[in-house]
C-alpha cells in the first residue's frame, strides 16, 4: 500500500506561478486584456462616485433650502406672470429667511457692441435683478462689484460667468461697456458660476430701477428665489404657489434647485450603467483571451504534463496546476486593472477638482469578477490537461 | 518485482502493439529491452511503469495489480515505486538543476526545504555537485541526462525505467550514463533499459528481445 500523492496549496501556487514565469510576454498581454476591463469598470464607478461626492459636498456648502418660484401657464396654455407683489407676499411667510427676484426682459438684448447684428444674441438674456439677489441664491462676484442702490438706477450691468465669456469680458473695469437694449451699459462686475441657479450664468443683470425706467421692463418678476428654515422647506414649498399668485395658484411653478441637481445626477446613472456594461464586455473579452492562452499553454506543455504524471501527479494535480495558473493570470490582470482604474479616477477627478472616491465594493467586486473569470477560463484547459493520457503526452517531443 | 501475465495492448483504431506478453523481472535485476523500432518496446515500458493500462492480461508492480487501481492510487504507485528516464530528458527550461531534481519529490508530500536538500545530496552523489545552480541550457547533453536520472532516483524508487537514455547522446556521454545506471543497479535498484544500441545492450545482464509485439527470447 503506497502513500497517496499530494500537492500542498503552496506547491500548487509555486507550480502555477512557474508556468507563468516561463512566458512573461504572453502572460502580460493576456493579463492586460483583463486589466483593461477591470480598469474600465473601476473608472466608471470611481468617476461617478467622485462626481456624486463632489456634488454632495457642494450641496452641503450651498444648502438645500433654496426654493425657486416661476410663472407657469394659464389654463389656455398662455404664458402666465407673477403679480408684482408676490415677492413681498412670500417674504411674509413665517419660516422664510430671505426672498429676492429676477425679471427677464423680453424687450432688450445684450451685444458685445453696436456693430453686432440684432439676431446674434448669443442666447444671452437680460434680467432685472434685485440688489439682494446674491446672498439668497449663493452667488458671488468673480471681479468687480455687485449692483447697489446707486448703480441699480444707472446703465450698469453685472454679467453671469458664461455671459461674460461670450461677450469677451475678462475683467470688469470702468471702460468695459456692452450694447444693451440700444444703449451702452458699463460692466461693473462678473459673477462666478452659480450652481443652484445656472440660469444666471447666461444673464446680463441690470438694476430693477434701470430696467423699468430705461428698458421698458414691465416689472413682473419671472423668478422668485427664497431661502427658508431648513426644517420648513417642504411646508413653505407647499404654500408658495398660493402665496405668490393667490388668484391663480395653479399658474405657478415651484421647484427646489438642489433636487434638480440630484435628479440630474440620477440621470447620469443611466450612462454609468451603460459604461459599466461596456466594461463588462471588455472583461469578457479579456476572459476569452485568458482561456485562449491557457488552451495554447496546455497544447505546448504536453511533455511537461506527461513528465508530471510520471513523477506521481494525479489527474487532479495537473488540473489544479493549470487552474491555479489561470487564476493567477487573471488575478494579476485584475489587480493591475484595479490600480489602473484608481489611478485614472484620481487623475480625472483631480482634473475636475473633485475629491477622489473609489468605493470599496468596486475594488472587491473587480477582484471577485476576475476570480470567477479566471476560474471559468481555466476549467476547460485544466480539464483537457488532466485527461491527457500520460503516454500520449510523453510521445510529443 | 514486475510481473506481466498474458499482456496485450491494442490502441484505439485497432493497432495491436503488444500481444500476449508474459515477463517477470525480479528485484535487483538489470534488464535490457531490445528490438527494432515499432516492435512494442515503448508500449511495454509504459505498461511496466503504470503509465498505461493493458487491454488484456494483468500487470503487477511490487505486488499490486495496477488494472484495478483508481487514478489516485495509480499515480501514487508510479510516483513512489518507479523512476522514469526519457530520451528527451524533459527538464524544465530556465530552472536550476537542483529545482529540476527537487520536482521529483513534488508529489510525494515532502516540504520544499527537504526536497532541495535531498536533491542536492542526490546530485552530489551522481557527481554533479558543481552543477546545482546551472540551468538546462548551460549543461551538456550527458549532464542533462544525469540530472534527469537524479530526478528519477531522488525519491529512492525500487524500479528505474529508462527509455533510450543514450539516444540523444554521443558515445562518451552515453557510456557515462550507462555506468551511472549500472552503479544504481549495484546499490539494489531494479533497472530496465530500452535501447536499440547493440553495444550498449551487450553490457546488460539480461536481454528481452521484442519483435512485432511479442517477446522472442
Amino acid at each position: 500500500m503506497t502513500a497517496p500523492s499530494r500537492l500542498s496549496p503552496a506547491d500548487a501556487f509555486r507550480v502555477g506561478a512557474a508556468g507563468l514565469r516561463a512566458r512573461p510576454l504572453r502572460v502580460f498581454l493576456s493579463a492586460l486584456g483583463i486589466a483593461i476591463g477591470i480598469a474600465a469598470m473601476v473608472c466608471v464607478v470611481g468617476i461617478a462616485s467622485s462626481s456624486r461626492e463632489s456634488l454632495n459636498r457642494q450641496l452641503a456648502a450651498l444648502g438645500t433650502n433654496l426654493l425657486r418660484v416661476s410663472p407657469g401657464h394659464t389654463l389656455h396654455g398662455d404664458q402666465s406672470h407673477l403679480p408684482e407683489e408676490s415677492v413681498a407676499m412670500i417674504g411674509r411667510i413665517g419660516p422664510v429667511l430671505s426672498v429676492t427676484a429676477t425679471g427677464t426682459l423680453t424687450t432688450a438684448n445684450v451685444y458685445r457692441s453696436d456693430r453686432v447684428p440684432p439676431g446674434e444674441t448669443g442666447n444671452l438674456t437680460v434680467m432685472a435683478a434685485r440688489t439682494d439677489l446674491l446672498g439668497t441664491v449663493g452667488a458671488s462676484v468673480a471681479n468687480g462689484t455687485w449692483l447697489n442702490a446707486a448703480t441699480a438706477r444707472y446703465p450698469a450691468v453685472v454679467l453671469g460667468a458664461s455671459a461674460a465669456k461670450r461677450l469677451g469680458v475678462v475683467r470688469a473695469t470702468p471702460d468695459v461697456k456692452v450694447w444693451l437694449g440700444g444703449q451702452w451699459f458699463t460692466v461693473v462686475g462678473v459673477l462666478r458660476p452659480v450652481v443652484l441657479a445656472p440660469e444666471l450664468d447666461f444673464a446680463a443683470l441690470v438694476g430693477w430701477h434701470a430696467a423699468t425706467s430705461t428698458l421698458r421692463f414691465d416689472g413682473y418678476p419671472t423668478t422668485v428665489y427664497t431661502r427658508t428654515r431648513d426644517d420648513a422647506v417642504l411646508a413653505v414649498k407647499a404654500v408658495l404657489g398660493a402665496t405668490a399668485n393667490p388668484e391663480n395658484p395653479n399658474e405657478v411653478d415651484v421647484s427646489r434647485p438642489s433636487d434638480a441637481l440630484a435628479a440630474k445626477q440620477a440621470t447620469d446613472m443611466a450612462l454609468t450603467g451603460l459604461l459599466l456594461g461596456l466594461g463588462a464586455v471588455a472583461l469578457l473579452v479579456g476572459g476569452v483571451g485568458v482561456a485562449n492562452t491557457m488552451v495554447i499553454s496546455v497544447l505546448e506543455r504536453r511533455a511537461e504534463i506527461g513528465l508530471r504524471r510520471s513523477l506521481g501527479a494525479t489527474r487532479g494535480h495537473v488540473g489544479i496546476q493549470f487552474l491555479t495558473e489561470s487564476l493567477l493570470l487573471s488575478a494579476f490582470g485584475g489587480a493591475g486593472g484595479a490600480l489602473l482604474g484608481i489611478a485614472v479616477t484620481g487623475a480625472y477627478s483631480s482634473y475636475q477638482g473633485w475629491p477622489t472616491v473609489v468605493p470599496a465594493w468596486a475594488g472587491a467586486g473587480g477582484v471577485a469578477a476576475t476570480m470567477v473569470i479566471g476560474c471559468c477560463a481555466g476549467i476547460y484547459p485544466a480539464w483537457r490537461a488532466a485527461h491527457l493520457s500520460p503516454t500520449e503526452a510523453l510521445a510529443t517531443p | 518485482m514486475i510481473v506481466l501475465n498474458g499482456v496485450g495492448k491494442t490502441y484505439p483504431g485497432g493497432f495491436q502493439a503488444l500481444r500476449d506478453v508474459s515477463l517477470t523481472i525480479d528485484a535487483g535485476e538489470l534488464v535490457g529491452v531490445v528490438g527494432p523500432s515499432g516492435s512494442g518496446k515503448s508500449t511495454m515500458l509504459h505498461l511496466i511503469g503504470a503509465l498505461d493500462l493493458p487491454t488484456k492480461g494483468t500487470v503487477t508492480i511490487a505486488g499490486t495489480d495496477v488494472s484495478r487501481l483508481p487514478d489516485r492510487r495509480l499515480s501514487a504507485l508510479r510516483g513512489r515505486t518507479v523512476g522514469f528516464v526519457f530520451q528527451q530528458f524533459h527538464l524544465a527550461a530556465g530552472v536550476p538543476a537542483v529545482d529540476n531534481v527537487a520536482d521529483g519529490l513534488l508529489y510525494a508530500g515532502v516540504r520544499l526545504r527537504e526536497r532541495r536538500r535531498r536533491a542536492t545530496s542526490t546530485l552530489e552523489r551522481l557527481g554533479l555537485g558543481d552543477r546545482l545552480d546551472h540551468r538546462p541550457h548551460e549543461l551538456s547533453g550527458g549532464e542533462k541526462q544525469r540530472v534527469a536520472i537524479a530526478r528519477a532516483v531522488v525519491g529512492d524508487p525500487p524500479v528505474l525505467l529508462a527509455d533510450e537514455p543514450t539516444g540523444n547522446l554521443d558515445s562518451t556521454s552515453g557510456a557515462e550514463v550507462m555506468r551511472l545506471l549500472r552503479d544504481l543497479h549495484s546499490t539494489g535498484t531494479t533497472v530496465v533499459v530500452i535501447t536499440h544500441d547493440r553495444d550498449l545492450a551487450a553490457g546488460l545482464h539480461r536481454l528481452v528481445h521484442v519483435h512485432d509485439g511479442q517477446v522472442v527470447a
